[in-house]
């Protein structure tokens, strides 16, 4: 399948394999056909997981990969791409339902956009929270601090 | 001064009269503070009862702190409902919602004018008891909804709405059952029934027969349909969706707290004893005691008048018994002298109910109080084994089974009733 | 802190309209409320008591997990999971410990391999029966919660013997066990085994046939096996529907290879199968359990690991069949001594997602059922 791929999309994927785990980095501009793809023709039925991890100082700066399953071949795939600070991506919840609180999860905590997502908003932080705290560069006691001056009028002590 | 001794002795000339039916003002209050105080104690014992019932069927031993065996619990929660703050919503219809409450506790505690603990014991006897019972009970549920909608709030108004149209609906199944067991009340020389609470058990005692077993099956069916039609009138599990706790917090009381709440806990209670107090009237004899047509020649009767102080004897037996197995710890010392002092009390009036002239007077009650306390037994076993009824299958419950099961048996009931003397006894 | 979701977001164009145009009635059901189950929070659309819609707020019980995985070495970052879904703290600990094991390349020795199946399989009894309790309680069944607390009083008493901790039991290590099985552990174990097996019995006859709780359960929030596979919903929910896939089978971890038990299934995707699956799932438990009990081997208790754990640097996804579903560890390492991102995904979190699916067109009181049926825990949810 990697192969086939490989011969398909070129330079555009590359595919890894770590502790026997298949994974592809794929280039951002192919990302909407291979996931559509892979749904289809593929059989991954089912999208087990999305998710991203920050890496500040490259100059794309974040990795999001796509973890799918197939029930078919029973059969586990990642698919990672990578974007810029404040690039979007095309949602994936009109291929498979589920990615629908995967991604507003991705935007509440890295503050990747996701286009054509039908309610992109946060989920588990409230929607007045600033900055997005999985990113490398978020300070932890920023929102403490906050609540403390307005609250309580002082600094804070942390 | 004499002329009033002679006004309140005057009563105890007239035989098989109520106080009421006699006209005489004094013994209807005294009646009337009796039956008060004996609900509030019996609604006490019976939120006693309930917890300790259920802890040990859900393997638990419930209140064991307040007293011995949690006995004074009952009265540690009244206190403390009593001196709650009373919190009443800012959005609230103030007026209506101070209202609601006196409106339910009203429509429960008025129903006992016509219950009839004994040929006599009972406040008034009205010509159309059974019908002022059945239209002041489902009073309440113009206080049910006032609560619901007086609270301004979601939870309290869907608890009402369903409270309202649970108990309309159930009437009409329950009204069936008892115009069935009424029409048995008419099968004597003369044919006219009765719609008299005692005129009902009188009517028993005179064909020898309670209701329940006549025309097997149809008073048994009868006395089914009101028996589940009896558990949704009062909002008992497994039809408690008027307060079903995990949906509706509280239902339509779902923002009342302190005394406000308490009324409407006692009503509830008070309520499940009217009803039971009918279903124990119609079906099972009122205050006759078990088998009046096999059982009658004196020896019996003597035998059976045993009964009451016999049952306050074991209870103060049992009282011993674990006063007994109470820890010797000196921490239980005052718990163990309490409980055996209860056991005392217990057995005096035990002892008191064995003099004749006392057992005669109390034995009709007992015979009631004894059937009513089996029905609370029931309310508190189903709550303990049943989940919850959804709406829709309520309703269902309601007007697809019990009102076709009542209607049918209301119409075999009173074929079987005329044909029965051309068939069996020509 | 700002206000949490408000009403303003109810997408109010995608969802039924109400009969008769009647004004619908928009309830807030939580974050404090009898039958969610923790904080969640449920906004209802209802028209009477038809639920048109709804939306889940959740996030009341964000403790920014994996956050603070980033900022803890691998060790110190295994009780934090526990943390997550506490009454199934055994299987977290497990998926988390399996995960770092991936990434470190090493396996942890048979004897440890067997514990861990014998606790995880314990826990799954024990999720299963809290699930049971409060399910039941929220359809209105009081006792079965105290018979269910009951029993599971005796597979705490083994976790507390074992570890010392009850709830969240940190019981495994990376690379194997901390401790030693106590003497008798295997006796208990039995001892739970014999005293368990007719309990189930016991649970079933208060339920199974009970005629209230059939008309409460049955085509209850119905979902398909596609819709479950679509929306990525797992665990019994999946099974329930039809579809016979558990991670134990389909991608056995540990030792379950070495364990022979069946997968139960339902047809019907309804409340009712989801409750016979778990019931017939805790069975299972109880098998492998048994055959686990009787063979566990002799030797080391914990394989070589390194007291500074620097795995290289990479990246690995692990999931484990936890009680609710797939419950996958995403971890990325750079090889330092701490890991670079620890993704958890959680099983509630996307299962919780069916809820608005499941509830539409039911009543206000299949909602509580839902929720129940669902069996999800808002620590795991929320993280």
């Amino acid at each position: 399948m990697i192969a086939k791929f490989k011969g398909a999309y070129g330079s555009g994927i590359e595919p890894l394999t770590y502790a026997g785990q298949n994974y592809m980095v794929v280039d951002r501009s192919l990302i909407p056909e291979i996931l559509q793809v892979l749904r289809n023709e593929e059989q991954f039925d089912y999208c087990v997981d999305l998710t991203a991890v920050h890496y500040p100082k490259r100059e794309k700066q974040f990795d999001v990969v796509w973890v799918l399953y197939s029930f078919a071949r029973n059969e586990r795939i990642r698919v990672t791409t990578q974007i810029v600070d404040g690039a979007t991506l095309p949602s994936s919840v009109p291929i498979w339902p589920t990615a629908n609180w995967l991604e507003r999860e991705v935007y509440d905590m890295f503050g990747i956009k996701f286009d054509g997502h039908p309610d992109m908003k946060r989920i588990l932080l409230p929607d007045g929270w600033k900055g997005h705290p999985l990113r490398k560069d978020y300070g932890i006691l920023q929102q403490d601090n906050e609540w403390v001056q307005i609250n309580l009028g002082i600094e804070s002590g942390q | 001064m004499g002329q009033i001794v002679s006004y309140i002795e005057s009563y105890l000339h007239t035989k098989d009269l109520t106080p009421g039916a006699a006209g005489n003002m004094f013994w209807v209050l005294v009646y009337i503070l009796l039956i008060f105080t004996g609900l509030a104690i019996a609604v006490m014992l019976m939120t006693w009862l309930e917890r300790k019932v259920l802890a040990h069927m859900q393997v638990r031993l419930g209140p064991m702190r307040v007293g011995p065996h949690g006995l004074l619990q009952p009265i540690a929660d009244s206190l403390k409902l009593l001196l709650k703050e009373d919190i009443m919503p800012a959005e609230a219809d103030t007026f209506v919602f101070w209202l609601a409450p006196f409106v339910v506790v009203l429509a429960a505690f008025t129903v006992f004018v016509v219950v009839p603990f004994g040929p006599t014991h009972a406040i008034t006897d009205m010509n159309i008891g059974i019908l002022f019972m059945l239209g002041v009970s489902s009073l309440s549920v113009l206080g049910v909804v006032m609560a619901g909608w007086a609270s301004n709030s979601h939870y309290p108004l869907i608890g009402a709405l369903r409270s309202s149209a649970q108990m309309v609906s159930y009437e009409v199944a329950m009204g069936l059952a008892v115009v069935s067991a009424i029409l048995m009340t008419s099968l004597n020389a003369t044919g006219t029934g009765t719609l008299s609470m005692i005129g009902i058990v009188q009517a028993q005692q005179a064909q020898g027969e309670w209701f329940i077993f006549k025309f097997f099956p149809l008073g048994l069916i009868a006395f089914f349909i009101f028996g589940v039609a009896m558990v949704a009138e009062t909002n008992r599990a497994p039809f408690d969706l008027a307060e079903a706790e995990s949906e509706l917090t509280a239902g339509f009381h779902t923002e009342y707290s302190g005394f406000r709440w308490s009324l409407f806990f006692l009503s509830e209670y008070t309520a499940m004893i009217a009803v039971s107090s009918i279903a124990v009237t119609l079906w099972l004899g009122g205050w006759l005691r078990p088998f009046p047509n096999l059982l009658h020649n004196s020896t019996w009767d003597l035998i059976f008048s045993l009964f009451p102080g016999a049952t306050l004897l074991f209870l103060a037996a049992m009282c011993f018994f674990n006063a007994a197995r109470m820890p010797k710890h000196p921490l239980f010392r005052i718990q163990t002298i309490g409980l055996a002092v209860f056991g005392v009390v217990l057995g005096l009036i035990g002892l008191v109910l064995f003099i004749p002239a006392v057992s005669v007077r109390v034995q009709d009650i007992f015979w009631f109080s004894a059937k009513v306390a089996g029905f609370m037994y029931l309310y508190i076993w189903y709550r303990g084994t049943f989940p919850r009824y959804r709406f829709d299958q309520l309703m269902q419950m309601g007007w697809k089974i019990l009102l076709p099961l009542g209607l049918g048996v209301l119409i075999l009931t009173a074929s079987v009733a005329l044909l029965q003397p051309m068939i069996w006894h020509p | 802190m700002t206000e949490p979701n408000t009403l303003s977001h109810l997408d109010l164009e995608t969802h039924e309209k109400p009969f008769l145009d009647a004004n619908e009635l928009v309830i807030n059901m939580g974050p404090q409320h009898p039958a969610t189950h923790g904080v969640l929070r449920v906004i209802l659309r209802l028209d009477g008591e038809k639920v048109l819609g709804l939306e889940c707020v959740i996030g009341y019980l964000h403790r920014g997990v994996e956050k603070i995985g980033e900022h803890r070495t691998y060790t110190m970052f295994n009780p934090y999971v526990d943390r997550m879904d506490y009454v199934a703290a055994v299987s977290n600990g497990l998926g988390y410990c399996e995960t770092v094991e991936k990434l470190l390349n090493v396996e942890a020795p048979p004897r440890a391999q067997y514990v861990r199946v014998i606790l995880t399989e314990l826990n799954r009894i024990a999720s299963h029966q809290l699930w049971l309790g409060t399910h039941a309680l929220d359809i209105g069944a009081i006792t079965p919660l105290f018979y269910t607390f009951r029993d599971r009083e005796e597979i705490l008493k083994i976790y507390e013997k074992y570890c010392g901790a009850r709830l969240t039991t940190h019981a495994f290590r990376i690379g194997g066990l901390q401790y030693e099985t106590y003497n008798g552990f295997e006796k208990d174990v039995k001892n739970f085994l014999d005293f368990f097996r007719p309990k189930i019995d016991e649970y079933e006859e208060l339920l199974t046939t009970n005629r209230i709780w059939v008309e409460r359960t049955k085509k209850v929030g119905v979902i398909s096996g596609e819709d479950c596979i679509a929306l990525g919903v797992t665990g019994p929910v999946l099974r329930a529907s039809g579809v016979k896939w558990d991670l134990r089978k389909a991608q056995p971890y540990a030792n379950y290879k070495n364990f022979d038990f069946d997968i139960p299934t339902g047809q019907n995707g309804d409340t009712y199968d989801r409750y016979l699956v778990r019931m017939a799932e805790m069975r299972q438990c109880v098998r492998i359990i048994e055959q686990a009990v009787g063979a566990i081997p002799e030797g080391p208790i914990i394989a070589k690991v390194p007291k500074v754990m620097k795995p290289a640097v990479g990246e690995v996804y692990h999931s484990i069949e936890a009680p609710k579903g797939e419950l996958g560890y995403f971890i990325v390492s750079d090889g330092s001594t701490q890991p670079y991102r620890v993704r958890v995904r959680p099983p509630s979190f996307v299962n919780l997602q069916a809820l608005d699916l499941m509830c539409r067109g039911q009543l206000v009181a299949d909602v509580i059922a839902v929720i129940g049926t669902l069996d999800i825990v808002l620590g795991e949810v929320d993280r």
